[in-house]
């Protein structure tokens, strides 16, 4: 399994499009850093970039390789290897791939200007995003047998949680403006993983003043140690159901 | 050592295996052919366990193979199209399936010998030729001395010194009493390299005995031609019930 992780992550490094997403991550950074000698606002104005592109990448790519990669699948299961241990080191290595662009693309720029501080949060809730929208985009893999099919259903994923997602929870929170919504608005943010990145990464950045009462009482909450526990393990859980359910479909699928 | 029992697969509306029972034995060799989506391929790839049967059970000594993995490594199986990694190098590939399989030392490096491809093991995936790729597929197929061989469509797309080198390799490992799974659409080489003939149509298994028997049956003394009497005396019959 090492072995076979190993390979296709060379494999994929190779490959343009990871070289093109590292330099793109560069550039950006560095053009932040250029319009902005202030640490905290490069950070900021970064995060909207991430919380957008990262996830974008992330399922196209995964798509793209998944069935780029079908006969090379098709082979491997007909080797003395579980499915199961297939389907994870592809995963793995798909993942591990897209993290390691991401973090050279957007820590080195960084740690050239060592600003090691206020980048680790950034870095972190980057890396656990690629890891959600690459389970996610394994689950529409998985579904289908049609490699366009399997793009739109992962786009779906992605419009639904950084355009549609958002949509809805403000209607919520402008039609029943009148009541106390705190708790509500907590509880449906766990149910997104990109608008749980962006609240741990504001919060990290002083600007929830600027929230008022609300932005009070998530500082209050993301800011204890209960909080921070609540939001990685959400994050987790997001990493780990599509893929669950994923393995399940695969270790069944007809190839 | 393989027993099909029984099994059917459905896609949907589309029946590609339709109660297929077949026994095949260690020391023979299989030649599988049938037109065009005939059901060759599911039925391989049912053997593999890369399609999971809708009803039946495939067997493999005696054990049946859903949910198992390990019996794989006594299976040596080359795709009608193999593709790999495109920017792995051809020493790198070879060299992750001798990890995958650490548990056999004996590596059979005859056929890398015999297409010479150790001094192209520099040269990345993307960069070969299709033949190359076949020459690839086959070596591998054969690396592992599997007692099991599965073939589909080995001399598509090679040129004639390689194909005569692939045949005299199956030839070889045919005498050395190892089962073999052939399929081609090249009935003249099948001729030479099987023993046994399976043919099947719409997911039916229509033929199943040896190509002794088929000849002398037909009155031909070449596959290709005993082939062709057969569907015509199927289909002669066919015409009269109907």
């Amino acid at each position: 399994m090492n072995r076979i992780i190993k390979y296709v992550f060379y494999d994929i490094l190779r490959t343009r499009f990871i070289i093109f997403y590292t330099f793109f991550l560069l550039i950006c950074t560095f053009a932040f850093f250029q319009l902005d000698s202030d640490f905290g606002k490069v950070v900021l104005s970064l995060m909207n970039v991430v919380l957008m592109a990262v996830p974008l990448v992330s399922v196209v790519f995964t798509t793209i390789h998944f069935f780029n990669s079908y006969e090379f699948i098709e082979l491997m299961l007909a080797q003395p290897i579980n499915r199961r241990s297939i389907f994870l080191s592809e995963y793995l290595a798909v993942a591990s791939s897209l993290c390691l662009a991401y973090v050279v693309g957007v820590g080195f720029p960084f740690l050239l200007y060592g600003a090691w501080q206020p980048i680790s949060t950034l870095l972190i809730t980057g890396v656990f995003l690629t890891l959600v929208f690459v389970s996610l985009a394994f689950f529409s893999s998985v579904l289908t047998r049609d490699k366009a099919k399997a793009i739109g259903i992962a786009l779906l994923f992605w419009f639904y949680f950084s355009l549609i997602y958002d949509g809805i929870l403000l209607w919520v929170v402008y039609t029943f403006g009148d009541y106390p919504l705190e708790k509500l608005t907590l509880t449906l943010i766990s149910f997104n993983p990109v608008d749980l990145a962006r609240i741990i990464m504001l919060l990290q950045l002083d600007i929830s003043a600027l929230m008022g009462y609300t932005g009070a009482f998530y500082k209050n909450f993301f800011g204890s140690n209960l909080g921070i526990i609540f939001s990685v393990s959400l994050l987790m859980l997001w990493v780990l159901w599509p893929l669950l359910f994923a393995m399940r479909i695969f270790s069944r699928k007809d190839l | 050592m393989i027993s099909i029992d029984k099994v059917s697969k459905n896609f949907g509306a589309l029946t590609a295996l339709d109660q297929v029972s077949l026994e095949l034995n260690a020391g023979k060799s299989y030649a599988l052919i049938g037109p065009n989506g005939s059901g060759k391929t599911t039925l391989i790839k049912g053997i593999l366990g890369l399609v999971l049967p809708t009803s039946g059970n495939i067997y493999f000594d005696g054990k049946s193979i859903f949910r198992d993995w390990k019996y794989r490594e006594k299976i040596g199986y080359m795709p009608q199209i193999g593709r790999y990694p495109e920017n792995m190098r051809i020493g790198q590939l070879i060299d992750m399936m001798k990890n995958i399989r650490q548990d056999k030392p004996k590596i059979d490096e005859e056929l890398i010998d015999a297409f010479k491809l150790y001094k192209i093991y520099d040269k990345r995936i993307h960069a070969l030729s299709g033949g190359t790729r076949q020459k690839v597929s086959a070596s591998l197929a054969f690396m592992f001395h599997a007692p099991v061989l599965i073939l589909d469509e080995p001399t598509a797309g090679l040129d004639p010194v390689s194909v005569e080198l692939l045949k005299e390799k199956i030839i070889h490992e045919k005498r050395m009493g190892k089962l073999l799974i052939i399929t081609s659409h090249i009935l003249s080489d099948l001729d030479e390299i099987a023993t046994e003939m399976v043919y099947m149509f719409e997911g039916k298994i229509q033929y199943n005995n040896s190509i002794e028997a088929l000849k002398s049956e037909t009155n031909e003394t070449k596959l290709n031609k005993a082939i062709a009497t057969l569907i015509r005396q199927r289909e002669l019959l066919a015409s009269i019930t109907d």
